[in-house]
């Protein structure tokens, strides 16, 4: 038994090489658990397994070995109770945007009348601001909007588990900061349990209570498990000014620029323990086991001029 | 650019008229050079040759003949409107039954892998045969001629709606799929509310390739089986040796097949998304 809402152990994925050679191991053992309400993040280079990950936990994939817990349950296949959102939206182009939403609540509600499928189903539209689009057809929206019903959609299903896939990676600046923080608005009126998947270290930073780093594929890992404590509500603002913010940043970022590929390294690499050497900031847990290990080397007034 | 459409339909309008004009006027009866037997005069005028008929004459007979489509001055003599009705209804009921069978077996291949692959030495097999190769065998069994060329139609029209059934299906965007399995949508809604409006843009259009290839061969069929239908009116036509008559039904032929496709290609506009 384990303290975590949702527990991944020693998940590996490999795939059959095409000439019958040695099979490519995406990523070996992977470990790490998620808390109830938490918001984690997962960053990694293109390649290391991310998105397989994201898939096993939803039960759209299956790992090689290892297994998912959601509540002390094995995951075993695609549920009502993990919602996604993906990439590129995924909404079915030939009904309404509205028809999107209620064929989702019909299915999490199936003794709900029509009326009250379509109450709630209205109340996630509006959450989006998407009131007065409800009877667009998906392709006479913007990307932006569509990933705007696409999060109704998952948020409308009320989840315990919300899993998104690089949910803002297809859009332009200007909307992704925008969407970004109307997610913060709905997930901090929510309880919602969110794991999702990103590029985009501020867009981590932002949004994450906690954020998992990954080492470059094949045999890809979870090396660190780094912390978020900058106080929300947060705003993009805001957020940039508070003391730890670069210390954050930077440090992610030497891990994604250096130590990903050093760690990626089968001499230097590690399975139970993720590296500690060379963390400065912020605490580490062991993704393992949940133990909150001590900062090497606190904050100092220094580094944040710095 | 209703200036294109304007110039496109003057354009075709000459095309039309040059066509016919040169038909007409390099189509005309040699002058008589000697005064008429009294033979020749029994029979209305001298022509040694037969000629194709003239846009004039198909002109005339076309008025004569749409004026009054169904009539039925028994088994030789049935106004064009009803033999086209004939042709309609047998390739309808043939096409309808395709459509039954096509469809369901296309979902089935194109779910499964394992169908597809059993299947599908079959299906190479039996499509390439002419529809009228089957014809004495389904005279023999079937022993009807009005069923067989029903049949005919049957066998001819199920290739391109099955083909295209199964492709669409198999070709279901993995999204879309993982959309029905996060709803955890059972396998019938995911095959009602996904996978078939997902499909249908192909499916459609192998039904608008299986009535244009039903349409022609419901002509060579009825030429075959006889009786009635448009294909019977041709043939008899010739027998008749009335020229006029077979132009003027080739035409009809043309006329009810452009419409049958446009319908198809209605529907499958209907049932067009954008992603």
């Amino acid at each position: 038994m384990s303290q975590y809402f949702l527990n991944a152990q020693g998940l590996t994925k490999s795939f059959p090489a095409s000439d019958g050679g040695e099979p490519l191991t995406v990523f070996d053992n992977i470990n790490f658990g998620v808390n109830e309400g938490e918001f984690v993040c997962i960053i990694g280079h293109s390649g290391c397994g991310k998105s397989t990950i994201l898939n096993i936990l939803a039960g759209l994939d299956q790992a090689t070995d290892g297994v998912v817990l959601m509540e002390n349950k094995e995951v075993s296949g695609p549920s009502l109770d993990r919602g996604v959102v993906f990439q590129n939206y995924s909404l079915l182009p030939w009904i309404s945007t509205l028809k999107n939403i209620t064929f989702a609540v019909k299915s999490r509600h199936p003794s709900w009348t029509k009326q009250q499928v379509l109450d709630h189903s209205m109340k996630y539209i509006e959450m989006v601001g998407l009131k007065g689009a409800e009877q667009r057809k998906p392709s006479q929206l913007s990307g932006g909007m569509r990933q705007r019903v696409s999060i109704a959609r998952a948020f409308a299903i009320e989840p315990k588990l919300l899993l998104l896939d690089e949910p803002f990676g297809a859009l332009d600046a200007l909307t992704r900061g925008m969407i970004q923080e109307e997610l913060i608005k709905i997930w901090s009126q929510s309880t919602q349990t969110v794991f999702m998947i990103t590029h985009d270290v501020d867009e981590a930073i932002l949004l994450s209570d906690r954020i998992l780093l990954m080492t470059n594929g094949p045999y890809a890992q979870i090396a660190e498990s780094v912390v978020i404590d900058i106080p929300r509500p947060r705003n993009r603002t805001d957020i940039i000014h508070h003391p730890h913010y670069y210390t954050i940043r930077n440090h992610i970022v030497e891990f994604l620029v250096k130590r990903s590929k050093e760690l990626a390294n089968p001499e230097t690499r590690t399975v139970e323990a993720p590296s500690v050497s060379g963390l400065r900031y912020p605490p580490e847990v062991n993704p393992a086991t949940g133990s909150v290990q001590e900062n090497m080397y606190p904050l100092t007034g220094k580094e944040d001029a710095a | 650019m209703q200036n294109l459409h304007v110039r496109s339909a003057l354009l075709s309008l000459v095309i039309l008229t040059l066509f016919l004009g040169i038909w007409e006027f390099a189509n005309q009866p040699p002058e008589a050079k000697e005064a008429l037997t009294e033979y020749e005069m029994l029979m209305g005028g001298s022509e040694p040759q037969a000629r194709v008929p003239n846009p004039s004459e198909i002109g005339k007979l076309a008025i004569e003949e749409l004026s009054q489509p169904f009539y039925d001055k028994g088994p030789n003599d049935k106004g064009i409107g009803l033999q086209l009705l004939y042709s309609l209804k047998r390739v309808l009921s043939g096409y309808l039954l395709a459509a039954l069978v096509a469809i369901p077996v296309g979902f089935l291949i194109g779910m499964s892998p394992l169908m597809h692959k059993a299947l599908d030495p079959f299906i190479q097999v039996l499509k390439p045969i002419s529809p009228l190769a089957w014809m004495p065998l389904a005279l023999f069994i079937l022993k009807d001629s009005e069923i067989s060329s029903v049949f005919v139609i049957f066998i001819c029209s199920i290739w391109p709606m099955l083909i295209n059934t199964a492709f669409g299906v198999s070709s279901v965007k993995k999204d879309y799929i993982n959309v029905a399995r996060t709803h955890e949508l059972g396998s019938l809604r995911t095959a009602f509310l996904v996978i078939l409006p997902a499909a249908a843009p192909t499916i459609l259009t192998g039904m608008r390739i299986s009535i244009g290839i039903a349409w022609l061969v419901i002509v060579a069929a009825e030429m075959l089986v006889g009786g009635t239908g448009i294909g019977y009116y041709v043939w008899n036509e010739w027998n008749n040796l009335d020229l006029t008559a077979v132009v003027f039904s080739i035409l009809m032929i043309g006329v009810v097949g452009m419409v049958l496709d446009l319908l198809l290609a209605r529907a499958t506009k209907l049932v067009q998304y954008v992603e």
